[in-house]
């Protein structure tokens, strides 16, 4: 079985996806926390550009291209927006991760 | 004669609100308010226009800058996104007026009481995006809109517990939307469309397609708090103010159980399996006795509702098992419109009965000071309208006759009954009678005789009045059951069961 090399970097996204979920709910601090979320979205957009390239003839495919430019900017604007509510619970409580809560 | 070209509806659903959003976040405090309530009253009436063309019409087809299907993105208004957007429409409108009243009477410390009209105008047409979108990706983008406009108002009031629930549920919508979009890019893989038709179209029950379909409805549920997935929903809706919690607790979850409900019934029925039907009912089913349960334990009375939305999710969920019989080679079942009617009422008697019962419960925390279920006695003589808006959004959650939540329940039973699936009626029966345990151990404080006379803030007429008309209307939905049915009926997936014809050969 030939292995393309589209499908190297989409079973990299899945593994990066795995990863980053186990981060989100096993790190404790807020920042790791923020990060692995980060990578979360990481992992789908490698998924979407080794998807672009699957046909590997033919040129790129655009849409997915367009889906991750999209995609980043959405996650850029949830980071930030992530980032700035922590700092805010930091400066507010001194506290840096959910213990204690639930 | 048309004043309005039917098919350009769909987009001012969408852009009305944005447009308000951004001049409402330009003005100073006071405008913003009454641009804010101007702005609803117009989507109101887009509202109203769009459910009237698909009453008279039929559904509407909107292509986006005049592109089609397979490249460009649609926007499609059938009956079932007409019922969702009338409901957003009444109840945002309504929570609005209460709104403008409550922020007039709360403190700004942080002047960060303007800013729930643009958040709520953005949630709003982000809400109304994700009703009429058959796109999977532009769906993606709108569920971020929601997502992140609807955590910015829950941390509206600045207090330490509402940000630390706000970051909590900042996390698990950016997971779930994550999981939600990989699914999106698997599917892009496999068939190289976005449309839902297309997709739909394409997809040949594979294994790719599956494991999409299961990201997806993963990323939805944490979304939606369907147990065991709600960790994030008591926190973040308790600790928000009374009017953005009645916005959360009624509104944003319906927008993703709509979406799985779309998915499920129009893009996925091929991949679909009825043990995939039964394990979203079983997550229900422990959503509603366990939601419920926990209810009742608590002592805060903010965390009840919240609780009891968790319990009131569940009961959407139950419409799952009985819709997917269909596709193990049935064709057609007779229980399938009532399955799929109790479903959705379910979502609408439950945004009107929790937006009521938040805004009663916010204007018992304003007399009172607190909101411990204890210091709530003697309600009844002294807040006589809004202790008769919580017992009428009480009576339709626990599904007692006339109400919306009646017809839900009455509806989902039956379905249960005719489609042999019989072991989902003690779960509903079980579940009614939980939800009646919380409903009258707050009215029971309300009833309760008060030691010594309380000392109560004075509570604007129009926070009373608000809460008691969405109490109504809970009720109400269920008396005019009709013409929602009707409207629902247009290019309804499951249609009433044609009589066979009579005097036929024996």
């Amino acid at each position: 079985m030939d292995i393309e090399p589209y499908q190297i970097y989409a079973v990299t996204a899945g593994l990066l996806f795995s990863l980053a979920l186990g981060g989100v709910f096993l790190c404790r601090h807020f920042f790791k926390k923020i990060i692995a979320a980060k990578i979360l979205g990481a992992a789908v957009f490698l998924l979407l550009v080794s998807v672009a390239r699957r046909d590997y003839e033919a040129f790129a495919d655009p849409v997915p291209h367009a889906m991750v430019i999209t995609g980043i900017v959405v996650a850029v604007s949830a980071a930030a927006f992530a980032l700035a509510l922590a700092r805010r619970i930091w400066r507010d409580t001194g506290r840096s991760n959910f213990d204690g809560d639930l | 004669m048309n004043l309005i070209e039917p098919a350009q509806l769909p987009p001012s659903l969408i852009i009305v609100p944005i447009l308000g959003a951004l001049v409402c976040f330009i003005l100073p405090g006071p405008w913003s308010g009454r641009v804010g309530l101007l702005t609803s009253a117009l989507t109101v009436v887009a509202a109203g226009l769009s459910t009237w063309a698909v009453l008279a019409e039929g559904s509407q087809r909107h292509e986006l800058g005049g592109w089609a299907a397979p490249l460009g993105i649609n926007l499609y208004l059938d009956g079932l996104a007409a019922v969702f957007i009338a409901m957003v429409a009444i109840i945002g409108l309504l929570v609005g007026i209460y709104a403008r009243s409550f922020y007039a009477t709360e403190s700004d410390q942080h002047g960060t009481n303007a800013l729930y009209w643009p958040l709520w105008l953005t949630l709003w047409a982000g809400m109304n995006g994700l009703f009429l979108s058959a796109d999977l990706f532009n769906l993606y983008v709108v569920i971020e809109v929601v997502g992140l406009s609807a955590v910015a108002l829950a941390i509206l009031s600045g207090k330490p517990p509402a940000l630390l629930a706000g970051l909590r549920y900042l996390l698990a919508a950016i997971v779930g939307s994550m999981a939600y979009l990989m699914g999106v890019a698997l599917i892009y893989a496999e068939v190289g469309a976005l449309d839902l038709t297309v997709v739909a179209e394409a997809l040949d029950g594979g294994l790719v397609p599956r494991v999409a379909f299961g990201l997806m409805l993963a990323g939805l549920m944490v979304k939606t708090a369907l147990s065991p997935l709600h960790f994030w929903l008591p926190a973040a809706h308790s600790a928000a103010q009374p009017p953005v919690s009645a916005l959360l607790s009624a509104l944003v979850v319906k927008g993703t159980f709509y979406l799985i409900l779309r998915l499920w019934v129009d893009v996925f029925e091929g991949s679909i399996t009825y043990a995939m039907g039964q394990f979203l009912g079983a997550l229900g089913a422990i959503a509603v006795l366990w939601g419920s349960y926990q209810a009742i334990r608590q002592s805060r009375l903010k965390l009840v509702v919240a609780h009891s939305t968790v319990g009131q999710i569940g009961f959407m969920f139950l419409l799952f098992p009985l819709i997917t019989v269909a596709y193990e080679g049935w064709g057609y079942a007779p229980w399938l419109a009532a399955a799929w009617t109790g479903g959705i009422y379910q979502a609408l008697a439950h945004g009107f009965a929790k937006a009521a019962m938040f805004l009663a419960v916010g204007v018992y925390v304003l007399a009172v000071g607190n909101d411990e279920k204890d210091s709530m006695v003697d309600l009844v003589a002294r807040l006589p309208m809004t202790t008769f808006a919580l017992a009428l959004a009480g009576v339709s959650l626990i599904g007692l006759p006339p109400s919306g939540g009646f017809v839900a329940k009455w509806m989902l039973l039956k379905a249960a009954f005719s489609s042999g699936q019989w072991w989902w009626a003690p779960v509903i029966v079980l579940g009614s009678f939980l939800t009646a345990g919380y409903v009258f151990m707050i009215l029971r404080q309300a009833f309760a005789p008060a030691r010594e006379k309380l000392q109560l803030r004075p509570v604007p007429r129009a926070m009373e009045v608000t809460a008691l008309l969405l109490g109504v209307g809970s009720i109400l939905i269920g008396l005019r059951a009709e013409e929602v049915l009707l409207l629902l009926d247009v290019d309804a997936p499951f249609e009433e069961p044609v009589e066979p014809e009579e005097g036929g050969a024996p």
